[in-house]
Protein backbone atom coordinates (compact mmCIF):
# COMPACT_ATOMS: atom_id res chain seq x y z
CA UNK A 1 0.00 0.00 0.00
CA UNK A 2 1.32 3.45 -0.95
CA UNK A 3 1.66 6.03 1.81
CA UNK A 4 -0.83 8.37 0.13
CA UNK A 5 -3.48 5.65 0.03
CA UNK A 6 -3.42 5.24 3.79
CA UNK A 7 -6.25 6.86 5.73
CA UNK A 8 -5.19 10.34 6.82
CA UNK A 9 -5.70 9.70 10.54
CA UNK A 10 -3.54 6.58 10.28
CA UNK A 11 -0.88 8.58 8.42
CA UNK A 12 -0.72 11.13 11.21
CA UNK A 13 -0.50 8.47 13.92
CA UNK A 14 2.20 6.70 11.90
CA UNK A 15 4.17 9.96 11.79
CA UNK A 16 3.69 10.68 15.49
CA UNK A 17 4.86 7.33 16.84
CA UNK A 18 8.62 6.80 16.53
CA UNK A 19 10.13 3.64 15.10
CA UNK A 20 10.38 0.74 17.52
CA UNK A 21 8.11 2.28 20.15
CA UNK A 22 5.75 0.25 22.30
CA UNK A 23 2.08 1.01 21.84
CA UNK A 24 -1.35 -0.04 23.07
CA UNK A 25 -4.32 0.54 20.77
CA UNK A 26 -7.56 0.77 22.77
CA UNK A 27 -10.49 -0.08 20.53
CA UNK A 28 -8.26 -1.22 17.69
CA UNK A 29 -11.14 -2.33 15.43
CA UNK A 30 -10.10 -4.59 12.57
CA UNK A 31 -6.41 -4.08 13.35
CA UNK A 32 -5.44 -2.05 10.27
CA UNK A 33 -3.67 0.65 12.28
CA UNK A 34 -1.85 -1.90 14.48
CA UNK A 35 -0.76 -3.77 11.38
CA UNK A 36 0.54 -0.58 9.74
CA UNK A 37 2.41 0.47 12.86
CA UNK A 38 4.08 -2.92 13.13
CA UNK A 39 4.93 -3.13 9.45
CA UNK A 40 5.93 0.44 8.66
CA UNK A 41 7.53 1.51 11.93
CA UNK A 42 8.42 -1.70 13.72
CA UNK A 43 6.15 -0.66 16.60
CA UNK A 44 5.51 -3.35 19.19
CA UNK A 45 1.77 -2.95 19.36
CA UNK A 46 -0.98 -4.67 21.31
CA UNK A 47 -4.65 -4.14 20.52
CA UNK A 48 -7.74 -4.31 22.72
CA UNK A 49 -11.11 -4.71 21.03
CA UNK A 50 -14.63 -5.65 22.11
CA UNK A 51 -16.14 -6.77 18.80
CA UNK A 52 -15.65 -10.50 18.17
CA UNK A 53 -15.63 -10.26 14.37
CA UNK A 54 -12.94 -7.57 14.60
CA UNK A 55 -10.83 -9.96 16.67
CA UNK A 56 -10.89 -12.43 13.75
CA UNK A 57 -9.76 -9.67 11.36
CA UNK A 58 -6.92 -8.71 13.71
CA UNK A 59 -5.72 -12.30 14.02
CA UNK A 60 -5.80 -12.71 10.23
CA UNK A 61 -3.44 -9.72 9.99
CA UNK A 62 -1.10 -11.10 12.63
CA UNK A 63 -2.12 -8.45 15.16
CA UNK A 64 -2.02 -9.44 18.82
CA UNK A 65 -5.32 -8.44 20.39
CA UNK A 66 -7.27 -8.91 23.59
CA UNK A 67 -11.01 -9.43 23.43
CA UNK A 68 -12.17 -6.98 26.09
CA UNK A 69 -13.93 -3.70 26.69
CA UNK A 70 -11.86 -0.63 27.52
CA UNK A 71 -14.21 0.67 30.23
CA UNK A 72 -12.95 -1.82 32.79
CA UNK A 73 -9.55 -0.16 32.68
CA UNK A 74 -6.06 -1.56 32.41
CA UNK A 75 -5.35 -2.77 35.96
CA UNK A 76 -2.71 -5.35 34.97
CA UNK A 77 -0.45 -2.87 33.24
CA UNK A 78 2.18 -1.10 35.33
CA UNK A 79 2.47 2.69 35.18
CA UNK A 80 4.09 4.08 32.04
CA UNK A 81 4.47 0.66 30.45
CA UNK A 82 3.75 1.93 26.93
CA UNK A 83 5.34 4.75 24.97
CA UNK A 84 2.01 5.48 23.36
CA UNK A 85 -1.59 4.59 24.12
CA UNK A 86 -3.92 5.12 21.16
CA UNK A 87 -7.62 5.96 21.47
CA UNK A 88 -8.50 6.54 17.84
CA UNK A 89 -12.24 6.97 17.30
CA UNK A 90 -12.93 4.99 20.45
CA UNK A 91 -12.99 7.41 23.39
CA UNK A 92 -16.36 8.84 22.38
CA UNK A 93 -17.75 5.27 22.45
CA UNK A 94 -16.50 4.53 25.98
CA UNK A 95 -18.97 4.64 28.85
CA UNK A 96 -16.52 6.05 31.36
CA UNK A 97 -14.52 8.59 29.40
CA UNK A 98 -12.68 10.13 32.33
CA UNK A 99 -11.69 6.78 33.77
CA UNK A 100 -10.56 5.38 30.41
CA UNK A 101 -8.45 8.46 29.76
CA UNK A 102 -7.05 8.41 33.28
CA UNK A 103 -6.01 4.76 32.80
CA UNK A 104 -4.54 5.53 29.37
CA UNK A 105 -2.52 8.40 30.90
CA UNK A 106 -1.32 6.12 33.67
CA UNK A 107 -0.02 3.26 31.50
CA UNK A 108 1.14 5.42 28.60
CA UNK A 109 3.83 8.08 28.48
CA UNK A 110 1.85 9.71 25.66
CA UNK A 111 -1.77 9.30 24.65
CA UNK A 112 -3.10 9.83 21.14
CA UNK A 113 -6.80 10.65 20.96
CA UNK A 114 -8.72 10.89 17.70
CA UNK A 115 -12.40 11.88 17.65
CA UNK A 116 -15.07 13.29 15.33
CA UNK A 117 -15.67 17.02 15.71
CA UNK A 118 -19.30 17.67 16.57
CA UNK A 119 -18.91 21.38 15.82
CA UNK A 120 -17.99 20.74 12.17
CA UNK A 121 -19.80 23.24 9.93
CA UNK A 122 -22.05 20.65 8.24
CA UNK A 123 -23.12 19.29 11.61
CA UNK A 124 -23.89 22.78 12.82
CA UNK A 125 -25.87 23.55 9.67
CA UNK A 126 -27.92 20.36 9.89
CA UNK A 127 -28.79 21.05 13.49
CA UNK A 128 -29.45 24.76 12.95
CA UNK A 129 -31.24 24.83 9.59
CA UNK A 130 -32.81 21.37 9.44
CA UNK A 131 -33.30 20.91 13.17
CA UNK A 132 -32.06 17.33 12.98
CA UNK A 133 -29.21 15.37 14.51
CA UNK A 134 -26.20 15.70 12.23
CA UNK A 135 -25.00 12.97 9.88
CA UNK A 136 -21.55 13.78 8.49
CA UNK A 137 -18.63 11.77 7.07
CA UNK A 138 -17.04 11.61 10.52
CA UNK A 139 -20.38 11.14 12.27
CA UNK A 140 -22.00 8.77 9.77
CA UNK A 141 -24.60 7.21 12.06
CA UNK A 142 -28.24 7.95 12.74
CA UNK A 143 -29.28 8.80 16.28
CA UNK A 144 -30.71 5.30 16.73
CA UNK A 145 -27.74 3.25 15.56
CA UNK A 146 -24.76 5.33 16.60
CA UNK A 147 -22.06 3.67 18.72
CA UNK A 148 -21.06 7.15 19.88
CA UNK A 149 -22.08 7.90 23.44
CA UNK A 150 -20.40 11.30 23.71
CA UNK A 151 -20.42 14.22 21.32
CA UNK A 152 -17.62 16.69 21.64
CA UNK A 153 -16.02 19.49 19.70
CA UNK A 154 -12.37 20.42 19.37
CA UNK A 155 -12.91 23.28 21.82
CA UNK A 156 -14.61 20.93 24.26
CA UNK A 157 -11.60 18.66 24.23
CA UNK A 158 -9.16 21.54 24.70
CA UNK A 159 -11.21 22.75 27.68
CA UNK A 160 -11.16 19.22 29.06
CA UNK A 161 -7.36 18.99 28.77
CA UNK A 162 -7.02 22.34 30.55
CA UNK A 163 -9.32 21.20 33.35
CA UNK A 164 -7.45 17.92 33.76
CA UNK A 165 -4.04 19.60 33.45
CA UNK A 166 -3.05 17.52 30.43
CA UNK A 167 -0.32 18.96 28.25
CA UNK A 168 -1.18 18.95 24.55
CA UNK A 169 2.00 18.15 22.66
CA UNK A 170 0.46 17.81 19.22
CA UNK A 171 -2.83 18.57 17.50
CA UNK A 172 -3.94 17.70 14.00
CA UNK A 173 -7.20 18.77 12.39
CA UNK A 174 -8.55 16.73 9.55
CA UNK A 175 -10.89 17.19 6.64
CA UNK A 176 -11.52 14.59 4.01
CA UNK A 177 -8.04 13.32 3.25
CA UNK A 178 -6.38 16.66 4.05
CA UNK A 179 -5.23 18.74 6.97
CA UNK A 180 -7.28 21.76 8.11
CA UNK A 181 -5.33 24.82 9.27
CA UNK A 182 -7.97 27.58 9.47
CA UNK A 183 -10.74 27.69 12.10
CA UNK A 184 -10.45 24.01 12.89
CA UNK A 185 -13.43 23.86 15.25
CA UNK A 186 -15.59 24.96 12.33
CA UNK A 187 -13.90 23.28 9.37
CA UNK A 188 -12.34 20.06 10.70
CA UNK A 189 -14.37 16.86 10.53
CA UNK A 190 -12.17 15.22 13.12
CA UNK A 191 -9.13 15.87 15.26
CA UNK A 192 -6.16 14.00 16.66
CA UNK A 193 -4.51 15.17 19.87
CA UNK A 194 -1.33 13.96 21.46
CA UNK A 195 -1.39 14.56 25.20
CA UNK A 196 0.94 13.90 28.07
CA UNK A 197 0.96 14.69 31.78
CA UNK B 1 -8.31 -25.23 -0.23
CA UNK B 2 -8.99 -28.89 0.03
CA UNK B 3 -9.70 -30.39 3.39
CA UNK B 4 -8.93 -34.03 3.57
CA UNK B 5 -8.27 -36.50 6.27
CA UNK B 6 -4.81 -37.63 7.28
CA UNK B 7 -6.15 -41.08 6.36
CA UNK B 8 -5.16 -44.34 7.99
CA UNK B 9 -3.11 -43.97 11.14
CA UNK B 10 -1.53 -46.28 13.65
CA UNK B 11 -0.52 -45.63 17.23
CA UNK B 12 3.12 -45.97 18.21
CA UNK B 13 4.69 -46.44 21.61
CA UNK B 14 7.74 -45.02 23.31
CA UNK B 15 9.06 -46.46 26.54
CA UNK B 16 11.53 -44.98 29.01
CA UNK B 17 13.09 -46.88 31.89
CA UNK B 18 11.86 -44.54 34.57
CA UNK B 19 10.39 -41.13 35.28
CA UNK B 20 10.86 -39.24 38.51
CA UNK B 21 7.47 -37.93 39.59
CA UNK B 22 6.73 -34.66 41.34
CA UNK B 23 5.92 -36.71 44.44
CA UNK B 24 9.52 -37.94 44.50
CA UNK B 25 8.54 -41.48 43.58
CA UNK B 26 9.71 -43.18 40.42
CA UNK B 27 7.47 -44.71 37.83
CA UNK B 28 9.25 -47.43 35.90
CA UNK B 29 9.04 -48.23 33.14
CA UNK B 30 6.88 -45.58 31.45
CA UNK B 31 5.25 -46.22 28.12
CA UNK B 32 3.55 -43.49 26.12
CA UNK B 33 1.21 -44.26 23.28
CA UNK B 34 1.34 -41.56 20.60
CA UNK B 35 0.41 -40.75 17.03
CA UNK B 36 1.97 -38.38 14.52
CA UNK B 37 0.56 -36.75 11.41
CA UNK B 38 2.44 -34.90 8.67
CA UNK B 39 6.19 -34.80 8.20
CA UNK B 40 8.88 -33.33 10.39
CA UNK B 41 10.88 -30.84 8.31
CA UNK B 42 14.64 -30.92 7.96
CA UNK B 43 15.26 -28.24 10.59
CA UNK B 44 12.65 -29.78 12.90
CA UNK B 45 10.89 -26.46 13.34
CA UNK B 46 7.35 -27.47 12.36
CA UNK B 47 6.36 -29.74 15.24
CA UNK B 48 3.11 -29.14 17.12
CA UNK B 49 2.14 -31.07 20.24
CA UNK B 50 -1.58 -31.58 20.78
CA UNK B 51 -2.50 -32.24 24.42
CA UNK B 52 -5.74 -34.13 24.91
CA UNK B 53 -8.54 -33.47 27.36
CA UNK B 54 -9.54 -35.61 30.34
CA UNK B 55 -11.07 -38.56 28.49
CA UNK B 56 -9.15 -38.13 25.24
CA UNK B 57 -6.34 -40.23 23.87
CA UNK B 58 -3.50 -40.24 21.36
CA UNK B 59 -5.90 -40.82 18.47
CA UNK B 60 -6.50 -37.17 17.55
CA UNK B 61 -6.90 -37.51 13.78
CA UNK B 62 -7.34 -39.96 10.95
CA UNK B 63 -8.81 -43.44 11.02
CA UNK B 64 -7.79 -46.75 12.50
CA UNK B 65 -8.17 -49.60 10.09
CA UNK B 66 -11.79 -50.74 9.94
CA UNK B 67 -12.99 -47.86 12.14
CA UNK B 68 -15.74 -45.55 10.88
CA UNK B 69 -15.04 -42.77 13.35
CA UNK B 70 -12.01 -40.50 13.05
CA UNK B 71 -9.81 -39.24 15.91
CA UNK B 72 -11.24 -36.79 18.44
CA UNK B 73 -9.91 -33.57 16.81
CA UNK B 74 -10.01 -34.68 13.18
CA UNK B 75 -11.95 -31.54 12.29
CA UNK B 76 -8.90 -29.44 13.15
CA UNK B 77 -6.02 -31.72 12.18
CA UNK B 78 -5.35 -32.64 8.55
CA UNK B 79 -4.33 -31.29 5.15
CA UNK B 80 -5.56 -27.67 4.83
CA UNK B 81 -7.06 -27.68 8.31
CA UNK B 82 -6.19 -25.51 11.33
CA UNK B 83 -3.26 -27.78 12.18
CA UNK B 84 -2.30 -28.21 8.55
CA UNK B 85 -0.50 -31.52 8.16
CA UNK B 86 0.85 -30.38 4.77
CA UNK B 87 2.91 -27.85 6.72
CA UNK B 88 3.20 -29.12 10.26
CA UNK B 89 4.22 -32.28 12.05
CA UNK B 90 1.52 -32.95 14.64
CA UNK B 91 2.07 -35.17 17.67
CA UNK B 92 -0.49 -36.36 20.20
CA UNK B 93 0.29 -38.67 23.14
CA UNK B 94 -1.96 -40.35 25.68
CA UNK B 95 -1.25 -38.92 29.13
CA UNK B 96 0.44 -41.06 31.76
CA UNK B 97 -2.14 -42.24 34.27
CA UNK B 98 -4.45 -42.83 31.32
CA UNK B 99 -5.78 -46.09 29.95
CA UNK B 100 -5.32 -45.79 26.20
CA UNK B 101 -1.86 -47.26 25.73
CA UNK B 102 0.18 -45.15 28.14
CA UNK B 103 1.24 -46.37 31.57
CA UNK B 104 -1.56 -45.98 34.10
CA UNK B 105 -3.28 -47.76 37.00
CA UNK B 106 -4.49 -50.53 34.66
CA UNK B 107 -0.92 -51.28 33.51
CA UNK B 108 0.96 -54.21 34.97
CA UNK B 109 3.14 -53.32 37.94
CA UNK B 110 6.46 -55.03 37.16
CA UNK B 111 7.19 -55.62 40.84
CA UNK B 112 3.98 -57.64 41.41
CA UNK B 113 3.06 -58.87 37.95
CA UNK B 114 -0.51 -57.58 38.50
CA UNK B 115 -2.18 -54.33 37.46
CA UNK B 116 -1.14 -51.40 39.66
CA UNK B 117 -4.69 -50.45 40.68
CA UNK B 118 -4.30 -48.12 43.70
CA UNK B 119 -0.61 -48.95 44.02
CA UNK B 120 -0.13 -46.66 41.07
CA UNK B 121 1.62 -43.53 42.36
CA UNK B 122 -0.27 -40.24 42.35
CA UNK B 123 0.48 -38.25 39.24
CA UNK B 124 0.16 -34.58 38.34
CA UNK B 125 -0.27 -32.55 35.17
CA UNK B 126 3.43 -31.69 35.57
CA UNK B 127 4.30 -35.41 35.47
CA UNK B 128 2.28 -35.82 32.27
CA UNK B 129 4.18 -32.93 30.69
CA UNK B 130 7.56 -34.21 31.90
CA UNK B 131 6.79 -37.49 30.17
CA UNK B 132 5.79 -35.65 26.97
CA UNK B 133 9.04 -33.71 27.06
CA UNK B 134 10.94 -37.01 27.03
CA UNK B 135 8.92 -38.10 24.00
CA UNK B 136 9.60 -34.85 22.14
CA UNK B 137 13.30 -35.25 22.93
CA UNK B 138 13.16 -38.81 21.61
CA UNK B 139 11.68 -37.51 18.36
CA UNK B 140 14.70 -35.20 18.03
CA UNK B 141 12.75 -31.98 18.45
CA UNK B 142 14.58 -29.26 20.39
CA UNK B 143 11.78 -26.72 20.22
CA UNK B 144 8.09 -27.14 19.49
CA UNK B 145 6.41 -24.66 17.18
CA UNK B 146 3.33 -24.88 19.37
CA UNK B 147 1.60 -26.77 22.16
CA UNK B 148 -2.18 -26.69 21.86
CA UNK B 149 -5.01 -28.23 23.83
CA UNK B 150 -8.42 -27.69 25.38
CA UNK B 151 -9.68 -28.25 28.91
CA UNK B 152 -7.17 -30.58 30.65
CA UNK B 153 -5.16 -30.30 27.42
CA UNK B 154 -5.01 -26.55 28.08
CA UNK B 155 -3.61 -27.26 31.55
CA UNK B 156 -0.81 -29.24 29.92
CA UNK B 157 -0.17 -26.31 27.56
CA UNK B 158 0.18 -24.00 30.57
CA UNK B 159 2.41 -26.53 32.32
CA UNK B 160 4.68 -26.61 29.27
CA UNK B 161 5.00 -22.82 29.56
CA UNK B 162 5.85 -23.08 33.26
CA UNK B 163 8.25 -26.03 32.92
CA UNK B 164 9.87 -25.62 29.50
CA UNK B 165 9.40 -22.03 28.29
CA UNK B 166 12.46 -22.24 26.06
CA UNK B 167 11.16 -25.31 24.29
CA UNK B 168 7.93 -23.86 22.96
CA UNK B 169 7.58 -21.07 20.47
CA UNK B 170 3.85 -20.59 20.94
CA UNK B 171 1.04 -21.81 23.15
CA UNK B 172 -2.70 -22.19 22.60
CA UNK B 173 -4.61 -22.93 25.83
CA UNK B 174 -8.32 -23.38 25.07
CA UNK B 175 -11.26 -23.40 27.51
CA UNK B 176 -9.00 -24.01 30.47
CA UNK B 177 -7.86 -22.58 33.80
CA UNK B 178 -4.76 -21.86 35.87
CA UNK B 179 -6.43 -23.84 38.65
CA UNK B 180 -9.71 -25.58 39.34
CA UNK B 181 -12.31 -23.60 41.23
CA UNK B 182 -14.11 -25.26 44.18
CA UNK B 183 -17.03 -25.84 41.82
CA UNK B 184 -14.85 -27.77 39.39
CA UNK B 185 -13.30 -29.80 42.21
CA UNK B 186 -16.80 -30.48 43.52
CA UNK B 187 -17.99 -31.93 40.20
CA UNK B 188 -14.87 -34.09 40.01
CA UNK B 189 -15.46 -35.30 43.55
CA UNK B 190 -19.06 -36.29 42.79
CA UNK B 191 -17.71 -38.27 39.83
CA UNK B 192 -15.13 -39.99 41.98
CA UNK B 193 -17.71 -40.77 44.66
CA UNK B 194 -19.95 -42.32 42.00
CA UNK B 195 -17.08 -44.63 40.98
CA UNK B 196 -16.02 -45.50 44.50
CA UNK B 197 -19.55 -46.16 45.76
CA UNK B 198 -19.95 -48.90 43.17
CA UNK B 199 -19.24 -52.09 45.15
CA UNK B 200 -17.62 -53.59 42.06
CA UNK B 201 -14.92 -50.92 42.34
CA UNK B 202 -13.59 -52.96 45.31
CA UNK B 203 -10.96 -50.39 46.35
CA UNK B 204 -9.54 -50.40 42.87
CA UNK B 205 -9.11 -54.17 42.61
CA UNK B 206 -11.43 -55.23 39.86
CA UNK B 207 -9.13 -55.99 36.93
CA UNK B 208 -9.34 -59.78 37.42
CA UNK B 209 -13.04 -59.75 38.33
CA UNK B 210 -15.88 -60.37 35.91
CA UNK B 211 -17.86 -57.50 37.36
CA UNK B 212 -16.34 -54.06 36.81
CA UNK B 213 -17.46 -50.75 38.42
CA UNK B 214 -19.37 -49.87 35.28
CA UNK B 215 -22.45 -48.39 36.95
CA UNK B 216 -20.41 -45.98 39.03
CA UNK B 217 -18.22 -44.95 36.12
CA UNK B 218 -21.26 -44.47 33.88
CA UNK B 219 -22.95 -42.20 36.43
CA UNK B 220 -19.71 -40.21 36.78
CA UNK B 221 -19.65 -39.74 33.03
CA UNK B 222 -23.30 -38.68 32.96
CA UNK B 223 -22.53 -35.89 35.43
CA UNK B 224 -19.54 -34.95 33.30
CA UNK B 225 -21.64 -34.63 30.17
CA UNK B 226 -24.10 -32.32 31.91
CA UNK B 227 -21.22 -29.99 32.75
CA UNK B 228 -19.89 -30.10 29.17
CA UNK B 229 -23.15 -28.82 27.70
CA UNK B 230 -25.03 -25.58 28.26
CA UNK B 231 -28.66 -25.00 29.21
CA UNK B 232 -29.20 -23.68 25.68
CA UNK B 233 -27.45 -26.55 23.89
CA UNK B 234 -29.47 -29.10 25.89
CA UNK B 235 -32.68 -27.25 25.01
CA UNK B 236 -31.69 -27.23 21.34
CA UNK B 237 -30.61 -30.85 21.32
CA UNK B 238 -33.32 -32.49 23.45
CA UNK B 239 -35.83 -29.98 24.73
CA UNK B 240 -38.39 -32.00 26.75
CA UNK B 241 -38.92 -34.49 23.96
CA UNK B 242 -39.86 -38.00 25.00
CA UNK B 243 -38.20 -41.06 23.55
CA UNK B 244 -41.55 -42.76 23.15
CA UNK B 245 -44.96 -41.15 23.09
CA UNK B 246 -46.31 -42.78 26.23
CA UNK B 247 -43.98 -41.79 29.01
CA UNK B 248 -45.27 -44.30 31.56
CA UNK B 249 -43.40 -43.12 34.65
CA UNK B 250 -41.50 -46.29 35.40
CA UNK B 251 -38.15 -44.56 35.82
CA UNK B 252 -36.96 -45.69 32.46
CA UNK B 253 -35.23 -43.21 30.17
CA UNK B 254 -38.42 -41.39 29.15
CA UNK B 255 -36.89 -38.12 28.06
CA UNK B 256 -34.41 -37.92 25.21
CA UNK B 257 -31.90 -36.22 27.46
CA UNK B 258 -32.02 -39.19 29.82
CA UNK B 259 -31.46 -41.60 26.95
CA UNK B 260 -28.53 -39.53 25.73
CA UNK B 261 -26.84 -39.46 29.13
CA UNK B 262 -27.35 -43.20 29.63
CA UNK B 263 -25.95 -43.89 26.18
CA UNK B 264 -22.93 -41.66 26.86
CA UNK B 265 -22.36 -43.28 30.25
CA UNK B 266 -22.65 -46.82 28.88
CA UNK B 267 -20.34 -46.21 25.93
CA UNK B 268 -17.76 -44.50 28.18
CA UNK B 269 -17.29 -47.56 30.40
CA UNK B 270 -16.32 -49.60 27.35
CA UNK B 271 -13.36 -47.34 26.66
CA UNK B 272 -12.28 -45.97 30.01
CA UNK B 273 -10.76 -47.34 33.20
CA UNK B 274 -12.40 -46.39 36.51
CA UNK B 275 -9.08 -46.01 38.34
CA UNK B 276 -7.72 -43.76 35.58
CA UNK B 277 -10.84 -41.65 36.14
CA UNK B 278 -9.87 -41.21 39.79
CA UNK B 279 -6.19 -40.50 39.16
CA UNK B 280 -6.63 -38.06 36.31
CA UNK B 281 -9.41 -36.02 37.93
CA UNK B 282 -7.20 -35.66 41.02
CA UNK B 283 -4.34 -34.50 38.81
CA UNK B 284 -6.62 -31.78 37.43
CA UNK B 285 -7.85 -30.75 40.88
CA UNK B 286 -4.32 -30.36 42.22
CA UNK B 287 -3.15 -28.40 39.18
CA UNK B 288 -2.39 -24.82 40.19
CA UNK B 289 -0.32 -22.37 38.15
CA UNK B 290 -2.09 -19.29 39.47
CA UNK B 291 -0.24 -16.09 40.33
CA UNK B 292 3.50 -16.14 39.70
CA UNK B 293 3.61 -19.87 39.13
CA UNK B 294 2.85 -19.70 35.40
CA UNK B 295 5.74 -17.35 34.67
CA UNK B 296 7.98 -16.73 37.68
CA UNK B 297 8.79 -13.10 38.45
CA UNK B 298 11.78 -11.85 36.52
CA UNK B 299 11.62 -14.54 33.88
CA UNK B 300 11.33 -13.17 30.39
CA UNK B 301 9.53 -15.52 28.03
CA UNK B 302 9.33 -15.27 24.27
CA UNK B 303 6.44 -17.70 23.82
CA UNK B 304 3.48 -16.21 21.92
CA UNK B 305 -0.01 -16.99 23.21
CA UNK B 306 -3.44 -17.50 21.77
CA UNK B 307 -5.98 -17.91 24.58
CA UNK B 308 -9.48 -19.03 23.62
CA UNK B 309 -12.63 -19.23 25.76
CA UNK B 310 -16.30 -19.84 24.96
CA UNK B 311 -19.14 -17.66 26.15
CA UNK B 312 -21.51 -20.45 27.23
CA UNK B 313 -18.81 -22.58 28.90
CA UNK B 314 -19.81 -22.64 32.55
CA UNK B 315 -17.47 -25.48 33.54
CA UNK B 316 -14.39 -23.48 32.53
CA UNK B 317 -15.91 -19.99 32.48
CA UNK B 318 -14.20 -17.27 30.46
CA UNK B 319 -13.07 -15.43 33.61
CA UNK B 320 -10.61 -18.29 34.11
CA UNK B 321 -9.12 -17.69 30.66
CA UNK B 322 -9.03 -13.98 31.48
CA UNK B 323 -6.99 -14.88 34.57
CA UNK B 324 -4.43 -16.43 32.24
CA UNK B 325 -4.49 -13.31 30.06
CA UNK B 326 -4.00 -11.15 33.17
CA UNK B 327 -0.80 -13.00 34.02
CA UNK B 328 0.42 -12.59 30.43
CA UNK B 329 -0.27 -8.84 30.52
CA UNK B 330 1.61 -8.45 33.80
CA UNK B 331 4.58 -10.30 32.29
CA UNK B 332 4.39 -8.35 29.02
CA UNK B 333 3.92 -11.50 26.94
CA UNK B 334 2.79 -11.26 23.31
CA UNK B 335 -0.75 -12.62 23.43
CA UNK B 336 -4.15 -12.73 21.80
CA UNK B 337 -7.37 -13.54 23.62
CA UNK B 338 -10.72 -14.34 22.04
CA UNK B 339 -13.99 -15.29 23.70
CA UNK B 340 -15.94 -17.09 20.99
CA UNK B 341 -19.70 -16.71 21.22
CA UNK B 342 -20.99 -20.25 21.22
CA UNK B 343 -24.00 -22.07 22.67
CA UNK B 344 -22.23 -25.40 23.04
CA UNK B 345 -20.84 -24.90 26.54
CA UNK B 346 -17.52 -26.59 27.33
CA UNK B 347 -18.01 -28.96 24.39
CA UNK B 348 -17.45 -25.94 22.13
CA UNK B 349 -13.71 -26.54 21.97
CA UNK B 350 -14.45 -29.69 19.98
CA UNK B 351 -17.43 -28.29 18.07
CA UNK B 352 -16.71 -24.65 17.13
CA UNK B 353 -14.53 -25.71 14.24
CA UNK B 354 -14.85 -22.67 11.97
CA UNK B 355 -13.89 -19.98 14.50
CA UNK B 356 -11.14 -22.04 16.08
CA UNK B 357 -9.73 -22.88 12.66
CA UNK B 358 -9.58 -19.21 11.68
CA UNK B 359 -7.83 -18.18 14.88
CA UNK B 360 -5.42 -21.10 15.12
CA UNK B 361 -4.50 -21.16 11.43
CA UNK B 362 -3.53 -17.48 11.25
CA UNK B 363 -1.86 -17.54 14.64
CA UNK B 364 0.29 -20.52 13.64
CA UNK B 365 1.03 -18.93 10.28
CA UNK B 366 2.62 -15.99 12.04
CA UNK B 367 4.59 -18.18 14.46
CA UNK B 368 5.79 -20.33 11.59
CA UNK B 369 6.74 -17.38 9.40
CA UNK B 370 8.50 -15.63 12.26
CA UNK B 371 11.03 -18.43 11.84
CA UNK B 372 11.71 -17.43 8.28
CA UNK B 373 10.74 -13.89 7.39
CA UNK B 374 8.25 -11.21 8.27
CA UNK B 375 5.12 -11.81 6.28
CA UNK B 376 3.61 -8.81 4.57
CA UNK B 377 -0.09 -8.31 5.06
CA UNK B 378 -2.42 -6.61 2.67
CA UNK B 379 -4.83 -4.21 4.28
Amino acid sequence: MKYDDIRIDYRIILDVIPTGAKALDLGCGNGDLCCLLAKEKGVKVQGIELNEQSIYSCVAKGVSVFHSDIDSGLPEYPNQSFDYVILNESLQEAKKVEYVLQEAMRVGKNVIIGFPNFAYITARAQLFFKGRSPVTPSLPYRWYNSPNLHFLSIKDFEDFCRKKSLAITGKYFLGRNRRIRVLPNLFAESAIFVVTK
Amino acid sequence: MTEKSVGAVRPKTFTIDSLKLVSGKYLKPVTQCYETYGTLNKDKTNAILVAHAFSGDAHAAGYYEGDKNPGWWDSLIGPGKALDTDKYYVICANVIGGCKGSTGPSSVNPSTGRPYALEFPSITIEDMVNAQERLIDHLGIAKLLCVVGGSMGGMQVLQWVASFPDKIQSAIPIATALKHSPQQIAFDEVGRQAVMSDTAWNYGNYYDKTEKPERGLAVARMIGHITYMSDKSMEDKFSRRLKEKNGDFKFTADFEVEGYLRYRGDSFVKRFDANSYLYITKAMDYFDLSGDKLIPRGRNIKTRFLVIAFKSDWLYPSYQSQDIVRQLKIRDVDATYCEISSDYGHDAFILEVEEETHLIKHFLDKSYHNNNETKTYEI
